[in-house]
């Protein structure tokens, strides 16, 4: 009796919770076999992985710490590819920001922070902006293909902070190719007490809020949504598609700029080569695990940070390579993306008539 | 084939066909757009599969699940749109479809295509290029690599559409060539001209089910037009009273180019007066789609006015086209709703500017305005229902109540009955009477011609992007309006 995929109408609304469980139960089943090729026991890995960060306040602190720029990231690609703008150069757009921070974050020694804290992020989401605006207007002017334009503005950007940091910005102290600290006025405040938790991820929680209410609550967002779903039935309906594209793309930009500054105010305090550990293609993973909602970007962010300090203290604790934690949020988005497809058929029977 | 019964959603294309098909002849299968013709012969060469029904070839039955089922069961088909590589040569591309081995056999290919092309009576260079071939050419080529592997059965899907008279002769000398060597040809088309030309018997399709079996010499023209589009319906409830308002459409001059030879549109003037049915009648692909399309603001003419009331509308986006009052039923009505949001959000879509408070949605107000519609309307379905899970008639119906609420001075109306049951039919026709009851002005757009005679106060007849007559609705004469569609001028 053979088995054949059959379209259904909608995807029952139970997927909403079973599916992310089932693409994260399917993920370990799979690079389980990559633990046992290392020789530990896949069990005592995933405990290691999933249980350990969450077993101090510190650990958990770390977690949040790992989510922050993810949050911002996924933020930023759920937003444009809510509206069908596929943005793939959050991580340029982090770095323009990161560039901006590192210069305004020098600019503003004695200021109070209350002045100088919302310059810093507002030029940080502008340089995200800006960097986001060339691949935006190529696409509603001319029609091209923003995947292409947006993934690769995102090697010029991370030349640019190169060449900054090993000519004009190269610190004149210890000649290291990082920039010069930024002013303590610049700095994030700490939100706790001996962890580098800092006010960057509350940003980010205000970011996410901000966005859930636009895309649910507003026009706008109804118009963002609808153009995603459907642009000619968007346009029919006369709703300017070039438009909500090109404000999906510019605030998609803006909020992985703010990614750029919440990483240099809050974590280095300078410009770093390795101020983005490809935070922006991380956000893709997250967005796309979150199914475009804020609310599932935010778990999405916690699980994959959860991940990341997993990651770290088994590579220590146990005998697996640190790369495993990037092996498993790869594999997992891999999943996520096959069971988003699946998850509009069902399997039925076909016998022969 | 056996009662053959295929549905797509709601839609039934074919309903109980019966199709039987001799050797040595050329079969006709005729019927206006979406009649099941395609969906018939994409059956059995195995493109689509039937949801009911059997196939016998020499009165065995057999099971076609691909097309290579079907070239087994010596079945070949022309699609419309060609299945060739380009870079590739002829020969090339006739190997691609052989069964079997790893190796190229590049030869043997050529020798085939140099055999089957002497078959037909036209040339085919094996080693030519297909991307240097025209249409034509590349046709030939189809049918070169369907006759080389052997099939006794070649299905033609509208072969004609791509090509200019000359290329039309020779292409049905090489059809009459492949009868008299005993093939079996099934020609689709709807141009009435060309099947009485070409075929020797006629099978007439008419919304999914056969209307008649013909032999091509006992018949002719205006009775298979007639079979193809149907009698009028009687006994429509409609007020005959007419209410000549003032023009609230005035189309000048317009023309739509669209970078191919032959402009979609050319030159096209007409006026629809409120209170007033304009029905506009044409096999499709003659230009109708484009008028409504710049009609409906989602095409830019290349000349010409377009003014609704005292407003010039001309390329204007659809937001504005709507601000003047126009209000849209368009031919893809499934493309025209967002499937994936609700009932209640695709109600509003139009008009988003009227349910919110600052930028905040009025979700209260969004819902009270649907529940109202979904009354009104008759919609079968809950406003927080997707619209995707909805049937045509009530995506219809999703179409019309959005448009109406806004009470819109013009209609322009497209295929508003295609693949809709008789229930929805019945409705959607009464609400376009209401409509002009009410005082607006409504110009519809369709290819069923019953529909067009119970419905419209005038008609006029698109054919190659130009209106070639214009009738008021006690003066039509519907064979010379079946003529007129089919592009024959001097007919009646």
């Amino acid at each position: 009796m053979p088995l054949r995929f059959q379209q259904r109408a909608a995807p029952p609304a139970a997927f909403a919770v079973t599916l992310p469980l089932a693409a994260i139960a399917t993920t370990f089943l799979l690079t389980a076999a990559i633990v046992v090729a290392a020789g530990e026991s896949p069990f005592r890995a995933y405990q290691e992985f999933l249980l350990r960060p969450l077993s101090s306040e510190f650990r958990i602190l770390e977690v949040l710490v790992s989510s922050t720029p993810i949050l911002f990231t996924g933020a930023a690609v759920a937003i444009a590819f809510r509206a069908g703008y596929w943005n793939i150069g959050a991580e340029g757009q982090l770095l323009s920001g990161a560039i901006a921070a590192a210069w305004l974050g020098r600019q503003v020694d004695g200021w109070p922070p209350v002045a100088s804290l919302p310059l810093l992020v507002v030029g940080g989401a502008l340089a995200g902006a800006a960097w986001a605006l060339p691949p935006a207007l190529m696409r509603v002017r001319f029609g091209i293909d923003e995947v292409v334009t947006t993934l690769l503005l995102n090697p010029v950007a991370l030349l640019m902070v190169g060449g900054l940091l090993n000519g004009p910005w190269r610190d004149p102290v210890t000649r290291f190719p990082e920039s010069p600290r930024i002013a303590p006025a610049a700095e994030f405040p700490q939100l706790v007490d001996r962890s580098r938790l800092h006010f960057g991820f509350l940003l980010a929680l205000a970011v996410l809020a901000v966005g859930w209410f636009v895309t649910t609550r507003t026009a706008t967002g109804l118009r963002l949504r609808a153009v995603g779903l459907s642009p000619h039935a968007a346009r029919f309906a006369g709703i300017r598609i070039e438009r909500t594209l090109l404000g999906a793309a510019l605030a998609s930009g803006g909020i992985a700029g703010i990614a750029g500054v919440s990483e240099v105010a809050g974590i280095q305090f300078r410009l770093t080569e390795g101020i983005s550990s490809g935070f922006g293609y991380t956000g893709i993973v997250v967005a796309t695990l979150g199914a475009l909602s804020m609310i599932g970007v935010a778990f999405a962010a916690f699980f994959l940070g959860l991940v990341n300090v997993g990651a770290g203290s088994a590579s220590r604790v146990l005998d697996v390579p640190s790369q495993l934690g990037e092996v498993i949020t790869a594999t997992l988005l891999l999943v996520t993306v096959a069971l988003l497809v699946l998850r509009r058929y069902r399997v039925v029977r076909v016998g022969s008539p | 084939m056996r009662g053959i019964v295929k549905r797509f959603g709601d839609l039934v294309a074919n309903d109980g066909v019966d199709f039987t098909l001799a050797s040595g002849t050329i079969h006709a299968l005729l019927g206006e757009n979406g009649a099941g013709k395609t969906t018939l012969m994409r059956i059995l060469y195995g493109l689509a599969l039937p949801d009911a029904g059997e196939i016998l070839v020499d009165g065995r039955r057999v099971e076609i699940r691909s097309p290579s089922d079907a070239i087994a069961a010596g079945i070949g088909m022309v699609t419309q749109h060609f299945s060739l590589v380009a870079p590739m040569t002829v020969a090339e591309n006739v190997a691609l479809g052989d069964e079997g081995g790893f190796r190229l056999d590049r030869r043997g290919a050529r020798a085939k295509v140099v055999k089957a092309s002497e078959r037909v009576g036209i040339a085919v260079r094996p080693d030519a290029r297909v991307a240097t071939l025209s249409v034509g050419e590349q046709q030939r080529v189809e049918i070169v690599k369907a006759l080389s592997r052997d099939c006794r059965v070649l299905i033609l899907d509208e072969p004609t559409a791509v090509l200019v008279p000359q290329q039309v002769e020779a292409l049905f000398n090489a059809l009459r060539r492949l009868r008299d060597q005993g093939l079996a040809v099934v020609f689709i088309s709807h141009k009435l001209r060309e099947v009485t030309a070409i075929s020797d018997e006629v099978t007439v399709l008419r919304r999914g089910r056969v209307e008649g079996t013909v032999t091509t010499r006992t018949t002719d023209e205006r009775e298979l037009g007639r079979m193809m589009v149907g009698r009028p319906m009687t006994g429509v409830a409609r007020d005959d009273e007419r209410v000549p308002g003032e023009v609230v459409l005035r189309v000048e001059r317009l023309s739509v180019a669209d970078g191919s030879a032959l402009p979609a549109v050319r030159d096209i003037s007409l006026e629809v007066r409120s209170g007033e049915i304009l029905g506009v009648a044409g096999v499709s692909g003659n230009g109708q789609t484009e008028l409504v399309e710049v009609l409906s603001g989602m095409r830019v003419p290349s000349a010409g006015t377009v003014v609704v009331g005292n407003v010039d509308v001309t390329g204007q986006p659809p937001a504005r086209v709507t601000a003047a009052g126009v209000g849209r039923i368009p031919e893809d009505r499934h493309a025209s709703v967002v499937r994936d949001l609700s009932v209640a959000y695709n109600l509003v879509l139009e008009d988003l500017d009227a349910y919110r408070r600052g930028p905040v949605l009025d979700e209260g107000r969004i819902r009270r305005t649907a529940h109202d519609l979904i009354d009104r309307f008759d919609i079968r379905a809950g406003p927080a229902d997707l619209v995707g899970t909805l049937s045509g008639g009530n995506v219809q119906k999703v179409l019309l109540a959005r448009v109406l609420a806004r009470r819109p001075k013009l209609l322009v109306v497209a295929q508003p009955t295609q693949g809709l049951d008789v229930g929805a039919t019945e409705y959607v026709r009464g609400q376009l009477l209401a409509q002009r009851g009410a005082g607006a002005a409504v110009l519809l757009v369709s290819e069923e011609l019953e529909e067009l005679l119970a419905l419209a106060d005038r008609l006029a007849v698109m054919y190659e992007g130009t209106i070639v007559g214009e009738f008021d609705r006690a003066e039509v004469d519907v064979d010379r309006l079946g003529l007129l569609m089919a592009g024959i001028r001097a007919g009646g």
